[in-house]
């Protein structure tokens, strides 16, 4: 039994992860790349369907209601398979990246509009009307009395949302995408090396997690001066 | 010509698919039930221990929070494999995913501890009982009650990151039908069937969650 578990001792050879690190750090760009592209389109849609959804009508309110149920409830894998094959049987053709990004996208303007309609309605409404007797303009009001107050509520869901992008981009890899995961995948597949790639993948998520979170809450110390 | 190497969907599939339906189930039941109960077990920890012992344990299950589920899927299983031990993808699956999911319980339960407030305790042992009853009679149910909709959160996510243990092998609900896809070259018709399926199990949930939660906060 031991002479058997020590001849299976497995070698690390961390020299051909160090050789391919400019590769890496290129599949990890484009991690944030995608990332960050889907936050602030799904951001602009979210704003759309936040709006949407506060409305009267039965009719306005059924799209983001449905847009967003099916974000919340489905797997994003399933989001993203949907993208890549799904599309297929309409004759959409959609690449890795494009494929990704548009799922991303999908889920976080699914999210984020409950987001912005919970930060929105905190808000109460005798404010509006308070600001107006002040001799605010509709626009005054909003520049200065509810967004600000708005963004506050909203930048803590925000940062969870992006994190939440970055580590789902890693679905890539599924769909043969260049990002860090897809990248780390296609590298070992050259050189067997996998225990070594994906730690070095798993690592390079880490500091990217952390180095998102550290800075977005220096960033909210500043802003927001403290009282959060 | 004439010859088709692809078979349409049929009904012959349907047992396929049950298989993939079930493991699915399973999966998701039983690391929801294993993370929850060491999520207790950790959250509870993280209450009671002093400043050091906390954040070192904050930032071990860190790791299982900030990488990526499809990379400790990944590297658990070639590890293991690599260490002359492989586990079939069932078992490999659910020690991860369970593990993943005691990461985010263990955050939700230690929310629920501190939401019970000292005096609380306090007056529960100057009334005679022991620090076990206070826990089992006071702070568990109190603790506990207030964090429900947030445990249903986590387990609705495990259920649906329970599809990423497809990748490595496992014939959960995705993986039977990408195989059924590759086959029959029906993706639309597939994957419409199987976000029905995740739908139908998350949405109710998800209502009832909601429901809890405004009957909580009145």
């Amino acid at each position: 039994m031991l002479c058997e578990g020590v001849s299976m001792e497995y070698q690390f050879h961390w020299n051909i992860v160090f050789n391919k690190m400019p590769q890496l750090l290129n599949g990890a760009f484009v991690t944030l790349h995608v990332s960050v592209l889907a936050m602030l389109i799904g951001i602009a849609i979210a704003v759309l369907l936040a709006i949407g959804k506060m409305s009267d009508s039965k009719a306005i309110s059924f799209i983001p209601t449905v847009w967003v149920e099916i974000a919340r409830n489905t797997p994003a894998l399933f989001q993203i398979y949907m993208a890549y094959f799904g599309l297929g049987a309409f004759g959409i053709h959609l690449s890795p990246y494009v494929a990704v990004l548009s799922a991303l996208i999908f889920v976080n303007a699914g999210y984020l509009t409950e987001t912005f309609r919970g930060g929105f309605q905190a808000i109460p409404k005798t404010q509006y009307s308070a600001s107006k007797s002040l001799g605010m303009s509709s626009v005054q009001v909003y520049r200065y009395i509810i967004l600000p107050q708005m963004f506050r509520r909203i930048y803590h869901p925000l940062t969870n949302q992006f994190v939440w992008s970055i580590l789902m981009s890693s679905l890539g890899i599924l769909v043969g995408m260049n990002e860090l995961s897809g990248e780390t995948q296609r590298l070992q597949s050259l050189s067997f090396r996998t225990l070594e790639f994906f730690i070095v993948a798993a690592i390079m998520y880490y500091v990217i997690t952390k180095f998102v979170l550290l800075s977005t809450s220096l960033v909210s110390k500043r802003i927001f001066k403290g009282d959060i | 010509m004439g010859i088709s190497f692809f078979t349409p969907l049929s009904w012959n599939d349907s047992g396929f698919i049950l298989t993939g339906v079930l493991n699915t189930i399973y999966i998701s039941v039983l690391a929801i039930v294993v993370g929850t109960i060491l999520g207790l077990i950790v959250g509870f920890l993280r209450a009671e221990a002093n400043r050091f012992v906390n954040s070192l344990m904050g930032s071990v299950l860190d790791i299982l929070r900030s990488v990526p589920l499809i990379i400790q899927l990944i590297l658990f299983s070639t590890y293991i494999g690599a260490m002359g031990h492989p586990l079939n993808p069932f078992v490999s699956g659910s020690i991860v995913l369970s593990l993943y999911t005691m990461a985010f319980m263990g955050e939700v339960f230690r929310g629920g501890f501190e939401s019970v407030q000292k005096p609380m305790i306090v007056t529960a042992r100057s009334l005679g009982m022991s620090y076990w009853q206070a826990l089992r009679y006071i702070r568990l149910p109190i603790g506990l009650r207030a964090v429900f909709p947030s445990w249903l959160g986590v387990a609705l996510s495990v259920i649906k990151d329970s599809a990423l243990v497809s990748v490595i092998g496992y014939m959960e609900l995705l993986r039977t039908s990408e195989q059924l896809i590759s086959r029959t070259q029906q993706p639309l018709e597939i994957l419409i069937g199987v976000g029905i399926f995740y739908f139908i199990i998350s949405y109710p949930l998800s209502l009832y969650g909601k429901y809890m939660e405004r009957k909580m906060a009145i």
